[in-house]
């Protein structure tokens, strides 16, 4: 084989593909924040005791657990459109990966709530904490503390996965890639920068969310012990 | 206008049978591959287990999807023209034996250290410690993260789609595209997907409950 690599063409369009990399963490800041609330909420009444609220939220994250995100962002893209709901692709896109990160933040949000010792509430209610101070503090915040290395993994494959949006002509790094590609006829180039650049998104966002464990879980910094 | 009917319902099964297809073949490229990574990331050498762990970090931190247009893509330009099969072969093959490797990486250090202890003792060199003693217990605690990781595989050969292997996505689009009913079309290929998948998921929360008994 010879072949000659030729990276010029590639870097000469590198303020695009920037452009297009920004899209991507954009896409994915926007459907992290979103989607965890949305997981938060249906993890809290997944655990409530509404018979048909917890059902209907069971089938919800059973049934984005076993679809292909591909799959649901045509659902969303087109599925919508032909509805007479005509959505910009950023907008399907981030509905799409809303929904999709939802269902997995629901499952891991479960995990860290039911980790939470039954005698951690019983002696929050002993000091005379009000039910809803004895949800927040004593559950729902260690619980994400506890399950923050397993949510950050989620959000970076959610950060990897936003690629797919690319197929709904959502303009992020991959779709940038695939212009550049069409237009330069480099690309082999072009997809080893652009995985490149993910390793770099993908570092980053582990950095981030580092940064920002250490922020809001001050137990950690403070008394140096993990909860 | 075409109407969504019968026929189209038997060409996404047919073509639910190549996802299966490709699956399998993702299943078991990526599973001997990724059952040297596992063994490469847990060896007594510090350049070997380095190695494994800078590939599966590589391959953790980039899209499928550009794995699968570098492969089909890239490779054709530079010369090897795949088949979209091969080239999706390939990169499911590099994209699964990562993750394999990671889960199999956990399953083998959850033996406990004192099994090797033992089988030292034993006499037993480093390949039958293995063989004989650690890989049957990794094996019995990696059925259920397996078979979970399975249904990842199932949903991610959908992106083999996007490089023109006629799977079961691919099916509904170009049904999509005859019929323009993407509510009816997407949704039946979400149902076929949901029940490929969803018995896998049951079976892994099964296993892992069974194999739980002890801790309860």
């Amino acid at each position: 084989m010879n072949y000659t690599f030729d990276f010029n063409s590639v870097l000469a369009a590198w303020p695009r593909l920037l452009e297009g990399a920004w899209l991507t963490i954009e896409l994915s800041a926007v459907s992290i924040l979103f989607g965890f609330i949305l997981g938060t909420l249906c993890a809290i009444g997944r655990n409530s005791h509404v018979g048909l609220l917890k059902w209907f939220i069971g089938a919800y994250v059973e049934a984005i657990r076993n679809t292909p995100l591909l799959v649901q962002v045509f659902l969303v893209y087109f599925g919508l459109a032909s509805i007479g709901m005509k959505l910009a692709a950023d907008v399907a896109a981030v509905i799409a990966l809303v929904l999709n990160i939802g269902a997995y933040t629901t499952e891991i949000m479960r995990a860290g709530i039911n980790s939470i010792h039954r005698g951690q509430i019983e002696a929050a209610e002993c000091l005379g904490m009000s039910k809803g101070h004895v949800y927040w503090h004593v559950v729902l915040l260690p619980a994400v503390e506890r399950v923050f290395p397993a949510l950050t993994s989620q959000f970076i494959l959610l950060m990897l996965a936003s690629s797919i949006t690319s197929q709904i002509s959502t303009e992020e790094l991959t779709a940038t890639a695939n212009i550049v590609q069409s237009e330069t006829f480099r690309s082999f180039e072009v997809y080893l920068v652009v995985a490149v650049a993910y390793l770099v998104l993908s570092f980053l966002f582990r950095a981030g969310f580092w940064f920002i464990g250490q922020f809001v879980f001050t137990r950690k910094r403070k008394l140096g012990t993990n909860i | 206008m075409n109407h969504f009917s019968f026929i189209h319902i038997s060409y996404l099964l047919q073509a639910a049978l190549w996802t299966i297809a490709l699956s399998l073949i993702a299943f078991v490229g990526g599973g001997l591959f990724g059952f040297i990574i596992a063994l490469l990331r847990t060896s007594r050498s510090t350049a070997l287990r380095r190695l494994a762990s800078g590939y599966i970090q590589i391959v953790q931190g980039i899209p499928l999807l550009v794995v699968l247009f570098i492969a089909y893509f890239g490779l054709s330009i530079a010369g090897f023209k795949l088949s979209a099969l091969v080239a999706a072969a390939i990169s499911f093959t590099i994209y699964c034996a990562a993750f394999l490797g990671e889960i199999w990486r956990g399953c083998i250090e959850a033996v406990p250290k004192t099994q090797w202890e033992a089988s030292e003792c034993l006499g037993f060199n480093r390949f039958e410690q293995l063989q004989k003693v650690i890989l049957p217990q990794a094996a019995r605690i990696a059925v259920p993260p397996t078979v979970g990781f399975m249904v990842q595989i199932v949903k991610n050969t959908s992106l083999a789609s996007i490089i023109g292997f006629v799977d079961l996505s691919r099916a509904g689009q170009i049904i999509n595209n005859s019929t323009f009913q993407p509510f009816t079309v997407f949704g039946v290929v979400a149902l076929i997907y949901f029940c490929i998948c969803y018995p896998l998921s049951s079976l892994s929360k099964s296993l892992e409950r069974k194999l739980n008994v002890g801790h309860r």
